[in-house]
C-alpha cells in the first residue's frame, strides 16, 4: 500500500468513515465526524501507522488531510510520493 | 519556548495599545458594547488599568458578537454554579484556531513542545454524548492535545482503575509524564488512590483547574494539596485559572507553587468591589482579567466575580504579577456590576 493510501486508511478507521469514503478534501469539524475527541485517535493513529511521534503544535495544527501530509512530510514521511 | 517572558513595564506598554485599538475593533463591530461604553462616558485610556471592563455576567444576559452571523463557527457555553443561566461567547474560525494556538504556547512553557504520555483523572463516559460537552469535557479534551497515550484514570461507573494506572505506570512511569484533572477529582481520585495503593508519581506533571470550594470544604488548602501532592511523589503540580468568557487564556502556577502568572498577552487587576479601584499588592479585591485573544467577541477586559489578590511584581518564578484566586465574592454584594450594566444598556 502507498503512503497515500496508508494516510487514507488511518484517517477513514480513526474517522469511522465508509471504506472507500473519500478524505483527500477533508477539514477539521467541517466533517462531524473529525471532532475533538475523534481528533485524539486520529493522530494515534497516524502515529502507530506511520511510527512517529507527532509533536504537540503539529497535533494542534493538524487541521486538515492536506496538513496531515505536510506535517508528516517534517517527519520524514513523504505521502505524495 | 516560553510565553512568560515580559516585565510588567514593558507587558502594560504592549497590553495599552493592543488593548485599545481592540475597544476600537469592538466598538464598530458589537453594537450594544458601544452603547455601553457611550452610556459610561468612555475616553481612550492612558493605562491598563484603565481600560473599560464589562461585568462577566454580561454574557449570561446578553448576545455579545462582533462578527456577522454568518461568519460564527462555534458557540460555547457554559453554565455557572447557578445552573439557569449560561454564557454564550461566539467564535469565528480565526479566533477559534488562535485561542487553540495560544492555549498550546501557555501549557507548552512548562511541558515543552513534546507530548507526554497521559493520565486523564476523569471518565470516557462524560464524554458520551458527542454533540454537547460539558465544560468539563471541553476542558479534558483541549488538554488532552498534550498527551499520547492516554490512559482514563476512571471507569465509566466514576470509579477509580487502579490496574489502569499501575499499567500506566509499569510502562510509562520512568520518564516524565502528564496528569491532568479537576482539582477535587485529583484530590479524590488519584491522591487518595495512590497513597492507598503505593503508585510512584514521580515522574509526574500534574495540570489542574476547577476550583477550590469542595477541597475548602473538606479543610484542605492550597499549601496542603501541594504539600500532601509530593507525599506521592508528585511536586511538579502547575493550577490553573481560566474561564470559558476568556477561553484559550490561562493563568498558570509557577514551579515554586501559591502563585498564578499571566502569559504575556494576559494580565490582571485587583479592584476594590466598593470603588473599583486597582488594589495596591496584597490588598484583596475583584478580579479582573485582560487579554489579547477575544477578537469574535468583547471578552478582551473582564470583570469577574473572583476575589483574588497580587502578591508580587516582577519578583517569582516567571516576570509580571503574581496572584491567587480566593473564592467567590457573595452573590448579595456583586449588585454594583450589574448596577452599571443596567443603567448602560
Amino acid at each position: 500500500m502507498s503512503e497515500l493510501q496508508r494516510l487514507r486508511e488511518a484517517f477513514r478507521t480513526a474517522l469511522d468513515l465508509p471504506a472507500e469514503a473519500p478524505v483527500d478534501d477533508l477539514r477539521y469539524q467541517d466533517n462531524e465526524k473529525w471532532d475533538s475527541l475523534a481528533h485524539m485517535s486520529l493522530v494515534a493513529a497516524i502515529e502507530d501507522e506511520f511510527s512517529v511521534m507527532i509533536d504537540t503544535d503539529d497535533v494542534i495544527n493538524m487541521s486538515s488531510f492536506d496538513e496531515a501530509v505536510r506535517i508528516l512530510g517534517k517527519y520524514g514521511v513523504n505521502v505524495n510520493e | 519556548m516560553s510565553v512568560f517572558t515580559l516585565s510588567q513595564a514593558a507587558k502594560e506598554e504592549v497590553l495599552l495599545k493592543e488593548l485599545s485599538t481592540l475597544v476600537e475593533h469592538h466598538r464598530e463591530r458589537c453594537e450594544p458594547y458601544g452603547r455601553i461604553l457611550a452610556a459610561s462616558g468612555y475616553q481612550p485610556a492612558t493605562s491598563v488599568a484603565g481600560l473599560p471592563w464589562l461585568p462577566v455576567r454580561l454574557f449570561k444576559n446578553l448576545d455579545l458578537k462582533s462578527i456577522p452571523d454568518d461568519e460564527v463557527y462555534k458557540v460555547l457555553t457554559s453554565s455557572g454554579t447557578t445552573g439557569a443561566e449560561v454564557s454564550k461567547i461566539y467564535l469565528d474560525k480565526a479566533s477559534a484556531a488562535e485561542q487553540t494556538r495560544k492555549l498550546g504556547a501557555t501549557v507548552q512553557s512548562v511541558l515543552g513542545p513534546k507530548r507526554l504520555p497521559m493520565i486523564l483523572v476523569d471518565t470516557k463516559a462524560m464524554l458520551k454524548d458527542r454533540k454537547s460537552f460539558s465544560a468539563r469535557g471541553a476542558g479534558v479534551l483541549g488538554m488532552s492535545n498534550f498527551g499520547r497515550n492516554h490512559v482514563w484514570a476512571l471507569d465509566n461507573e466514576g470509579q477509580v482503575d487502579v490496574e489502569a494506572l499501575r499499567g500506566f505506570l509499569e510502562q510509562y512511569g520512568d520518564e516524565p509524564f502528564l496528569i491532568f484533572g479537576f482539582t477535587y477529582l485529583v484530590w479524590l481520585h488519584l491522591y487518595e488512590v495512590a497513597r492507598e495503593h503505593g503508585l510512584d508519581l514521580g515522574n509526574g506533571i500534574l495540570i489542574h483547574s476547577g476550583g477550590w470550594k469542595k477541597l475548602v470544604d473538606q479543610a484542605v488548602s492550597p499549601e496542603e494539596f501541594r504539600k500532601r501532592l509530593a507525599t506521592v511523589g508528585l511536586t511538579k503540580v502547575h493550577n490553573y485559572y481560566g474561564m470559558i468568557e476568556q477561553i484559550g487564556t490561562i493563568f498558570l502556577e509557577g514551579e515554586s507553587g501559591g502563585s498564578l502568572y499571566c502569559p504575556d498577552f494576559a494580565d490582571v487587576v485587583i479592584r476594590d468591589p466598593e470603588t473599583w479601584a486597582e488594589q495596591p499588592v496584597g490588598k484583596p479585591g475583584l478580579i479582573e482579567v485582560i487579554s489579547t485573544l477575544p477578537t469574535s467577541y468583547p471578552g478582551h477586559v473582564l470583570l469577574t466575580e473572583d476575589l483574588g489578590v497580587v502578591h508580587g511584581v516582577d519578583d517569582g518564578d516567571w516576570p509580571g504579577k503574581r496572584f491567587s484566586v480566593l473564592g467567590r465574592l457573595p452573590r448579595a454584594e456583586a449588585r454594583g456590576c450589574s448596577d452599571t450594566y443596567r443603567e448602560a444598556a
